[in-house]
């Protein structure tokens, strides 16, 4: 596992998709922190994390695409799959190292509240809720990410294919309003990331979400496996 | 050790192997032999676990690959059939992650140090992998499965895409591993086979048809090889003459040969068949000098793998050949 996230890591860095991401992230929440904060004058970072939301929603995607299906196209999946490695070990590894160039990514969120600390008093415990919010929502958008990737060999379709499913679980949010039947418009209602992401960013951390993101996060990874595993039966 | 029991494998509908058996004892290099889509590579997919088998199983050291992968995949070297490279990283870089990846014990540099030295690519590790050549990566995939040691090593075609100069040096370091070494190597080329292994298993069409020590195949595939010459003269004299001698089972007349091959006209190629297990190149020198027919080719017509196939399964490539054609009279 640690060979794979070693190596995936360094993978990042030597192509320039690791260095493109960090920079998005950074470039669109000083944005978004200059708009909604410095310029209006509010010591709410909240609307920040908000709006990282939907740059998360197709930037992630970029991250993972490459993860699973570029190692079937070259074949080089023989190498990882004939080692003494475990199928989950190597899913765990692969989902860390994207995790790893998420969190260098979102590092930068903090730094706003420390400018702001220096003019004005802000709530701490609200930004690392909005933080704690965040990092759960990358290791959901990647561990989907890397579901998909493990279907194709095809980077592009990864990458369309994870953005087109963030939207959709986006989606489960406006859904919920216009089911008509009570049970089934709860149920959904239940499953949007996007209200219970909402929360986070509002300051509140309830230990329901935190688990809806975990399982959500342990669903997808558990399903990779299944797929690698379903590959050598095929 | 390799054991291999009642191994099948379908792809959909379509069997790949069927029901294959054959044991590689340690110190022994056996060779997969088969036409392409014989299912060799299936074969060693199955045995490194990359794949599964439908029915039976494969022992590596008296571990199922199956049953517990991660130990007995411990024991094994795997080169591909397309060397699974990063072509992002350096050889170094890569081979240092196929060290971490096994979980090597033994000291790190030395030990991939003495690899590269091994297959030639000390001079390349500082190089990207994308940036070699075929010949190049296919050594730095041989040398990631030498790796770790593995008792066992399954090489898929290893010298393909080798220079003729590499092919020699690759054979023999398949050979002296194989001293130490459990050895499974495929190729679809007999000589090679020939050259490295001490059992041939022979594979076609998903089953195998035959299993034998290297030297009894190929003293029962040279006998009764034909011989092709070239004489100059008149083409109903020679086979006259050629004919006349007793040991000489069968002469056929091939074609006359072209410009760019003699440079005088009336040449013509002959096929020779001698009687079984007999020697009649020399005959055939005396009986032409004789008369003062030029004799200006002479050579022993190797047994391509189509006919070593045919000889296999018939036991015969010339009668096969002749029951296919009344078939075919049969079925107009």
């Amino acid at each position: 596992m640690s060979a794979i996230l070693k190596r995936e890591i360094s993978a990042y860095f030597t192509a320039p998709v690791g260095y493109v991401f960090v920079a998005v992230c950074i470039l669109t929440s000083g944005l978004f922190f200059y708009l909604t904060a410095l310029s209006a004058g509010s010591t709410d970072l909240s609307p920040v994390f908000q709006l990282m939301f939907f740059v998360l929603m197709i930037f992630v995607p970029i991250l993972t695409m490459r993860l699973m299906s570029e190692e079937k196209r070259q074949k080089a999946d023989q190498l990882l799959l004939t080692a003494p490695v475990s199928l989950s070990g190597l899913v765990i590894g692969k989902f860390l190292s994207a995790f790893a160039v998420f969190l260098i990514a979102i590092s930068v969120m903090p730094v706003y509240g420390l400018v702001l600390s220096f003019f004005v008093k802000i709530s701490w415990l609200t930004l690392w809720g909005n933080v704690a919010g965040i990092v759960f929502l990358g290791g959901v958008y990647i561990s989907l990410g890397l579901f998909i990737s493990s279907l194709t060999e095809n980077q592009m379709i990864a990458a369309v294919g994870s953005i087109f499913l963030n939207i959709v679980i986006f989606l489960f949010n406006a859904l919920g309003s216009v089911i008509p039947v009570k049970v089934v418009a709860e149920a959904v209602q239940n499953l949007s990331v996007y209200d219970r992401y909402f929360q986070f960013t509002l300051g509140i951390f309830e230990l329901s979400n935190a688990l809806f993101f975990l399982s959500i996060m342990a669903i997808f990874l558990f399903l990779t496996v299944r797929v690698l595993e379903k590959r050598r039966w095929a | 050790m390799i054991e291999v029991e009642n191994l099948t494998k379908f792809y959909g509908n379509n069997k790949a192997v069927d029901n294959i058996s054959f044991k590689a004892e340690e110190g022994e290099i056996l060779g997969f032999l088969g036409p392409n889509g014989a299912g060799k590579s299936t074969t060693m997919n199955i045995l490194t676990g990359y794949i599964s088998s439908n029915s039976g199983r494969a022992l590596i050291d008296g571990i199922d690959i199956l049953e517990e992968p991660i130990a007995a995949k411990r024991n094994i070297g795997y080169l591909p059939e397309y060397p699974p490279l990063y072509t992002d990283m350096t050889v170094d870089e890569y081979l240092k992650f196929a060290y971490n990846l096994k979980k090597c014990k033994m000291p790190r540099n030395s030990h991939i140090g003495e690899i590269c030295d091994l297959v030639k690519i000390s001079d390349v590790r500082g190089r990207a992998i994308r940036n070699l050549s075929k010949g190049y990566r296919q050594r730095v995939g041989l040398a990631q499965a030498l790796i770790g040691n593995p008792g066992t090593l399954i090489l898929d075609e290893p010298t393909v895409g080798l220079d003729p100069k590499q092919i020699i040096e690759i054979r023999s370091l398949i050979k002296k591993l194989g001293k130490n070494h459990t050895v499974i190597l495929s190729s679809h080329i007999l000589p090679e086979i020939q050259a490295v292994c001490d059992r041939i298993v022979v594979i076609n069409k998903g089953k195998i048809v035959a299993n034998e020590n290297a030297a009894t195949l190929a003293a029962g595939l040279s006998e009764n090889l034909t011989l092709r010459i070239r004489v100059e003269g008149k083409e109903e004299e020679v086979k006259k003459l050629l004919s006349s001698i007793p040991l000489i089972k069968r002469v056929a007349t091939l074609r006359e040969a072209e410009k760019g091959e003699s440079p005088s006209a009336g040449v013509f190629e002959y096929e020779i068949e001698p009687k079984k297990g007999e020697d009649v190149r020399r005959d055939i020198f005396k009986k032409l000098s004789s008369r003062n027919y030029p004799l200006l080719m002479m050579k022993s017509n190797e047994l391509t793998l189509e006919e070593v196939f045919l000889k296999l399964v018939t036991g015969d490539i010339y009668g096969n050949m002749q029951n296919k054609k009344t078939d075919q009279k049969e079925a107009l």
